[in-house]
């Protein structure tokens, strides 16, 4: 054993990356939530995100542009759960989970023809003088323009949910939407615009994975990435600041236990390798031992004549 | 991944209505483990179910089911698959050998065909490749290759099979380079492309300059790309889309000979429980073109040592050789049993680390 071998700039700098994809599918479906919405589908949305992201950007030779498409992939998929959930007033379990399988499927068949190719790169962000210094430079401020999006997003978010006319209002719609209705505001159409934030968010999350985590194109790639960004959602109790704390705990340490295990440290592996998952829910878990619980909207369906 | 398979069998249950129209057919099913564009072990698998059907075309018909979990998802799925009809059912990966002998014993006159697992039965044959002669290759020109000198390594789970092959892979490395070390990251997957890319880059920071996997999607290919002057070699299929470099070189399972046999047996009538183990001489295993980011000598010598096997002339494991606590294992000329191989659960001397158990 040698934990000398671990490079503590690196190994920070690569948890970073390896949360970013869970930190932008969480913020996502938790403006979502906040509206008084489940929606199920972020695997789905994520892996459509991550294979439409990688298409364009392939075809155009820009990943910008793929980001771009992969935004608005992942909200034309979440626009089937508007359609399902809203209109069709179906159950939003269901419809979400409707939304993950097709995405998979359908995901697959457009990504046929790109196993194999070498996506552009995006190259990282080098902000002169700032990433020049030593172990904070290359630990902050030298990534890719995306991982700064994706905490930018967090930020917006907070002080939109917290501060502004229109978080006020979101949050209105998520804890009683026919308080809401009979205030004059217009549910369905406040939690279109959410469910499809959610989706280019997701979306962004899944060609994160696909253009610059791996960089490539594999069926079923996000293998449950989406799956643990529900369950981040719920255990950062719908707080933005904790869904980044507990994206960056799981990403930290599922690269910890990799970087562990390279370096031949003797705790038994099937410790280290369940170590992100536990870890992740007792910080978040004691953290939400305060008063805070979910919208009191969430997953029930809105008809204006309830 | 679960709801993959759970629509999967929502659609055979309607293939359950269509398919009663074609009796005589003989109805082979598949079972897999990953996506069939994993680019790696399911693809080679699906590739041998396409074989069977351009063999037999009208007489044949196959049904998969992919990205089924191991474990109890799997049984049902091939209940429901030997519900449907099927004649002939391929397992295809080592965490369906207990599902496997459980639905066979519930359905005597079907046939089952587990990949890569010990147990059989009346109606349950095993097959399996000797990966562990590709990983001697590969080991060969690692240990040549490698600056560093540190080979990483991405394991799967810590089961016979891929211990085997990092055993392998070790002793031809360290035979050919002394201070060879292998930094070894149990991956707890076969397949997850995110998790597996970061494998491949943290064993990259630690210094490997030579990458070995034993997982199933070709992420670690594009994370060692994307590093830069790494060497990786791909595993169960070609991966030659990541060729000249980082993909040195290949192990290509070549399931189809044995597919298009086992489905002729079943059609004969002439079906037996089998034991089948075959190498680089069957032509079950294969080794991908070496590229011309191997030097030429280390390519000759590479290729001299395929050839040794082919001619069942080379061993990989031939002793002299001991287990990591220092115990002897195979004195001076011996070679393994293949009853040794198969439950393998050491590593060889020189290796550090714990197998988890």
């Amino acid at each position: 054993m040698d934990l000398g071998e671990i490079n503590p700039v690196l190994l920070v700098a690569s948890l970073m990356v390896a949360a970013t994809p869970l930190l932008l599918a969480a913020i996502g479906e938790l403006v979502v939530e906040k509206a008084g919405v489940l929606n199920l589908g972020v695997e789905g949305m994520m892996i459509v995100g991550a294979i439409s992201g990688f298409a364009i950007s392939v075809e155009t030779g820009s990943p910008w542009l793929g980001f771009i498409a992969a935004a608005i992939g992942g909200a034309v998929l979440s626009l089937l759960f508007v359609l399902l959930t809203q209109f069709a007033l179906a159950n939003q379990v269901a419809s979400g989970l409707a939304l993950t399988l097709f995405g998979l499927g359908f995901s697959a068949l457009m990504g046929q023809s790109y196993v194999g190719v070498k996506p552009p790169s995006m190259g990282d962000i080098h902000i002169p003088l700032l990433s020049d210094i030593p172990v904070i430079g290359p630990i902050l401020f030298q990534h890719d323009p995306i991982l700064y999006l994706g905490i930018a997003l967090v930020a917006a978010v907070w002080a939109t949910l917290k501060y502004t006319r229109v978080g006020l209002i979101l949050r209105a719609v998520g804890e009683n939407h026919d308080a809401a209705h009979a205030l004059g505001y217009k549910v369905i159409k406040i939690r279109i615009l959410a469910i499809l934030f959610g989706g280019a968010c997701a979306g962004l999350g899944g060609a994160y994975i696909s253009l610059i985590r791996v960089p490539q194109w594999t069926e079923g790639m996000t293998a449950g990435v989406g799956w643990i960004a529900l369950a981040l959602v719920v255990f950062a109790s719908w707080k933005p600041w904790r869904a980044l704390l507990g994206a960056y705990l799981f990403g930290g340490i599922t690269v910890l236990q990799l970087n562990l295990q390279a370096a031949g440290v003797a705790i038994p592996v099937e410790y280290l390798a369940m170590s992100p998952y536990i870890i992740t829910i007792l910080v978040l878990v004691i953290l939400s031992a305060d008063k805070s619980s979910a919208p009191a909207s969430l997953g029930r369906i809105f008809h204006a004549s309830h | 991944m679960k709801f993959t398979s759970l629509l999967a069998s929502a659609a055979m249950v309607l293939g359950l209505a269509t398919g009663a129209v074609a009796q005589d057919k003989t109805k082979v099913g598949f079972v897999y483990v990953g996506p069939v564009g994993d680019g790696g072990w399911t693809y080679e698998h699906d590739k041998g179910r396409l074989a069977v059907e351009k063999e037999f075309g009208d007489k044949v018909e196959t049904v998969f089911v992919e990205s089924v979990p191991e474990g109890p998802d799997a049984e049902r799925v091939m209940t429901q698959m030997a519900l449907e009809g099927a004649d002939l059912i391929f397992t295809t990966s080592f965490g369906y050998m207990d599902p496997t002998i459980n639905v066979a014993k519930k359905f005597p006159n079907v046939k089952f065909e587990h990949a890569t697992g010990y147990k059989t039965a009346p109606n349950v044959s095993v097959y399996s490749a000797r990966f562990y002669e590709g990983r001697a290759v590969q080991g060969h020109i690692a240990g040549k290759m490698t600056e560093s000198n540190i080979i990483g390594y991405i394991g799967s789970y810590p089961i016979p099979e891929v211990i085997r092959g990092i055993n392998s892979a070790y002793i031809h490395a360290k035979k050919v380079n002394p201070d060879v070390e292998f930094k070894i990251i149990w991956a707890y997957t076969w397949f997850d492309p995110a998790k597996e890319a970061d494998a491949a880059t943290v064993l990259i920071e630690q210094g490997a300059d030579v990458i070995l996997q034993h997982t199933d999607s070709t992420a670690p290919q594009a994370a060692a790309q994307e590093a830069g002057n790494v060497i990786t070699f791909g595993q169960a299929s070609d991966m030659s889309e990541y060729a000249p470099k980082p993909r040195v070189s290949s192990i290509i399972d070549n399931w189809a000979p044995y597919y298009i046999a086992r489905t002729q047996a079943v059609m004969d009538g002439s079906w037996e429980t089998v034991n089948t183990w075959d190498g680089i001489k069957e032509g079950m295993v294969e080794i991908g073109e070496i590229s011309d980011a191997v030097p030429a000598d280390i390519k000759e010598e590479a290729l001299a040592m395929k050839a040794a096997m082919a001619a069942g002339e080379y061993h990989p494991f031939t002793g002299p050789l001991k287990k990591q606590d220092g115990s002897d294992w195979l004195a001076e000329g011996e070679t393994a049993d293949d009853g040794t191989l198969a439950g393998m659960n050491f590593y060889v001397e020189g290796l550090e680390g714990e197998i988890p158990q």
